[in-house]
Order: C-alpha cells, then structure tokens, then sequence
C-alpha cells in the first residue's frame, strides 16, 4: 500500500499524461471536423493565393520588417544613449518616448502616421516611408531598453580603460563599449525581430496597393475572394513561421555563443 | 622572461618621463572626504609605490591623476599638463599617462595586438601597420609577442595584465599609473608582471604604483608612501620606509603586511 516518494512521483505523471490524453482526445470528438474542414483546411481552394503570398506577401513583410528594423535599431540606440545620458532633459525626453509608444498599440501608430500626420501636415507619403516611420517608432522604443540594458552590462572598467588611452567619451562609445553591448543583447534583440514581423501584420489598415501587399493582407484577401474561410489566414500563419522560427533558432544559437564566450 | 626588456626599449626610442606635481589635493564622496589634502611629488624618471590599508585612498589619488575621479581641491600637474584646470584637454593628457588596472580590463573583443593597436590608429591617427608594428614591439617588451593573437579569454591572468601594460606602452606614455597591478593574479603569475614592471623603472619610466607587494616596493621603488585615512602618514626611501619606519601607524601597518600570522598571537 505504502508507495516510496519516487514511486508516487512517477504516478503523479502518469496521471498528468493521463488528463492531457483525455483532454486532446475530448477535443477532437467535441470538434465539427466537417464544418473545420470547409473553413479552416479548405487547402484545395488556396491555389490563386499562389505565387503571390510568396512573391509579394513575404517579400513585402521581410521588406517591411527590415526597415522598421533599421530605423528602430537607429532610433533605439540614440534613445538608450539618452536614457543613459548625465542631462536629465535627455533622459526624461528618452523615458517619456519609451513608456509612450510601449504604452499604446502600435495600430494606433499606424493609423495615427498613415492618415493623422499626412492630413495634419499636408504631406502625401509613399507606403513605404509610412511603414519605415511607424514601425520603426515603435520598435525603437522596445529597443531601447533591451540596447540599455546590454549597454550597462559592459562592465564600467572598459569604458575607463579606453578614456584612460585618450579616448574621447563617443570614441570609447563606439570602438569599445558599443560592440560589446551588441554581442550581449544579440539574442533579445533576434526576438525584437520577431515581435516586429508579426507587428508589421498591422500594415493591412493603411490601404495598400496590390504590388504592397503583404501576409496578412493576402491572408484577408483570400478570405473575401476564395471561398475557402479562414484557411488562407492559416496559409499567411505559415509564413510567418517561416520567418520567425529560424530566428528563434538563431536566437538560441547566438544565446549558447554569448554563453561560451565573450568575443 | 629574462630578456624582456633592455634599456632603449622604448616604442620611439627613448622614454620621455614626466614627472607629477599633487598639492593639497582633496576628494570627497558626499560627506565622505577620501583624500584630506594629499601632497606629492614624482620626479621624472622616478619609481614611487604607494602602500597603506584599504580605504586609505591611494586608489582614489591615483585615479585622480588621470582624471578617472575628479578632485574637489587641490591641483595636479603632469608633465606639461595642469590636470586640475578646468579647461584641459583631458584626452590629450591622458595619452601621456599609462593606466594599468587590478582588473586589466582589456578588450574582450578585441585579439591582444589590436588590444594595443586599436587607441593607436583611433587616438593618435597611426596607419595600422604602424600601431601594429608598435604593439608587436611591445607585447614582446612584456615578453608575450608569440601570443599576439590570443584573446583576453584565451590569457591568463598574468598574461592578460601584461597585455595591458604593453597596451598602455603602446601609446608612448611618460607616465604610468599601476593601480594593484598584480592583486587579482594568481600568486604564481604575480612575479611575471613585476618583472615587466621593474624592467620598466630601470628604463627610466615614471612610475606611480599602488600595491601591496612590500617585496617589490623595497627593490624597485625610489620613495614609498604610507597612506592611512585619507592622508600621508609618512614617506622616504624604500627600504627607510619599509624596514625601519617612525610612524606608529606605519609600524603597524606593515607588521600586519609582513607578517600576517600574528593576528590573535597578539595578546
């Protein structure tokens, strides 16, 4: 009757497996496998979104995301050098951007950029430029963080080994302490990527052109147009794995790498 | 490590000394005052050793010389520089003096001849053949010139703080500042870096030396001062100050350092 602690440890997770079994299995009965199957898997009919969700969707989201990314990564950087600065204007100015664009949803940025400021300032811009500002915004504000956060785990005895060889302050910045901050948030900022693909989804609400579109417009295109339900949203889904699955990969990787060694 | 260095040595030739000038300096943390008006004097070409206990401020003077603290009070010259005045070129100044760290603090991303070379062509605007000349000639002064393309991880901690004085030779320094140079080095690479080090005082460099090593300071240093409590206590020739010292608080000081063993044999 008496079990041994190892003995009812391994019970415990035989039940466990047990539940979960019976969980999936309660699903899978409960599910209308026809009605999934018309409007969820309804593979035959996604022919049309082809090649364009390749050609055009996943170019235009990596385009998209690349810029924003460029522009985050700048902005990112100027901000977390202010958020670090000895001027407090500089540093209230860099945590009141900070908190103000983590703080909203960046759809109200895109809406606010691709129809607020165009209207506000008489200016007509190009798709791109309002995707490249937008996105960017935002994602430098998570950027920030994760660059001051690397940038204060350079430890303090570097950037006086570098002044102490004559260095201007900017100098020890960018030869020194700047490189070794990259390495340290190489992986947090794989993931800033990634966030910032799926965010680039939010795009659909500015009203793009065919040759603009990208996955998750093709996605809600196809809805409308194939008669096949949601399943070209699943197809747009897939894409974005494709994306962001390898840079979770090299997320890791770079992870084990910093781990082994600090070059 | 017995051929490293020999007197003409010197990347450009010869060393240039500078020597430093400290009066009435102070420095304060908050109400916390540090250094309570320090005194000293290093003449060009003149080794000096700073000892006394931790907390005594010796750390923070020598930091201060190179403007990695700022003083509150007092004034500072170096070579043809008034450290002190609010309106000098800080990285100009610097270039003239050599820092070497407890903690090396080299690059770690960086292999050991660009750990020297990299302030060369950035500061001082050599081509990198040049700096890279420069550094070879240096890290061989310290006796490593078959690691030159090790990085820091790769060296241990002996190695790694000779890189670092070869670094700080590689920019022509007239005056180096060794802040406990060999007090994070495992006792068996300590006699390494010394060695570097007194083969630089015998080449004529200025030198101003943090350390707990008494050894050392007895062969190698022309004056050695005892700090204590933000002042200086008492200051002589080497062996005067280490062998027979007037101060009780010397006395005591280097009872402890010499001979660590009579703690609790006291009574």
């Amino acid at each position: 009757m008496a079990m041994t602690a190892r003995q009812r440890a391994r019970v415990s997770l035989y039940v466990q497996a047990g539940i979960f079994v019976v969980a999936i299995a309660a699903l899978i009965l409960a599910t209308d496998w026809e009605t999934i199957g018309n409007s969820v898997f309804n593979f035959a009919k996604i022919g049309p979104m082809f090649p364009g969700i390749f050609m055009t969707g996943l170019t235009n989201t990596l385009i998209y995301t690349f810029l924003g990314f460029i522009v985050g990564l700048s902005g990112g950087l100027l901000l977390a050098l202010m958020k670090l600065s000895s001027f407090p204007l500089y540093r209230w100015i860099a945590t009141g951007y900070i908190e103000f664009f983590r703080g909203i949803p960046a759809l109200l940025v895109f809406i606010a950029f691709g129809y607020g400021v165009p209207l506000a300032f008489g200016v007509s811009w190009n798709i791109t430029v309002i995707v490249m500002i937008s996105l960017g915004m935002v994602a430098s504000a998570y950027i920030a963080e994760t660059l001051r956060a690397g940038l204060q785990a350079v430890p303090k005895g570097q950037l006086e080994a570098a002044r102490s060889l004559g260095m201007p302050q900017w100098r020890a910045m960018i030869t020194i302490v700047i490189p070794q901050a990259f390495k340290i948030v190489l992986p947090p900022l794989t993931n800033e990527v990634i966030l910032l693909t799926k965010d680039s989804s939010l795009i659909y609400v500015l009203g793009l052109t065919a040759s603009q579109y990208e996955l998750t417009k093709f996605g809600r295109d196809g809805i409308s147009s194939l008669g096949a339900g949601l399943t070209p949203l699943l197809v747009a889904g897939a894409f974005y794995l494709v994306i962001t699955i390898p840079l979770s990969f090299l997320a890791r990787k770079f992870e084990s790498r910093t781990a082994r060694n600090n070059r | 490590m017995n051929d490293v260095v020999h007197s003409s040595a010197g990347s450009t030739g010869t060393i240039h000394a500078a020597g430093v000038a400290i009066k009435d300096l102070r420095k304060s943390y908050g109400s916390n005052e540090v250094l309570k008006g320090i005194s000293l004097n290093v003449a060009p070409g003149e080794v000096v050793c700073l000892i006394g206990p931790s907390g005594s401020g010796k750390s923070t003077l020598l930091r201060c010389v190179n403007l990695l603290e700022q003083p509150n009070e007092g004034s500072i010259h170096v070579g043809g520089f008034e450290a002190t005045d609010p309106d000098v070129d800080i990285d100009k100044m610097r270039r003239k003096v050599g820092m070497v760290f407890q903690q090396f603090n080299l690059f770690p991303h960086l292999d050991a001849k660009r750990n020297c070379s990299i302030a060369q062509t950035k500061v001082l605007k050599r081509s990198q053949a040049e700096a890279d000349a420069v550094s070879m000639h240096n890290l061989e002064r310290v006796g490593l010139g078959h690691l030159a393309d090790r990085f820091p991880d790769q060296l241990s901690g002996g190695q790694q703080q000779r890189v670092a004085i070869a670094r700080a030779l590689s920019m022509d320094p007239e005056l180096m500042l060794f802040d406990e140079p060999t007090s994070a080095l495992d006792p068996e690479t300590v006699g390494d870096v010394l060695s570097v080090m007194r083969n630089l005082a015998k080449e004529g460099m200025t030198m101003l030396v943090v350390t707990h090593e008494m050894g050392f300071a007895r062969e190698v240093a022309d004056r050695v001062v005892f700090m204590d409590g933000g002042v200086v206590v008492e200051e002589g020739v080497a062996e005067q100050v280490i062998s027979s010292p007037t101060q009780p608080r010397t006395k005591e000081f280097l009872r402890r350092v010499l001979d660590p063993t009579h703690i609790g044999l006291e009574e």
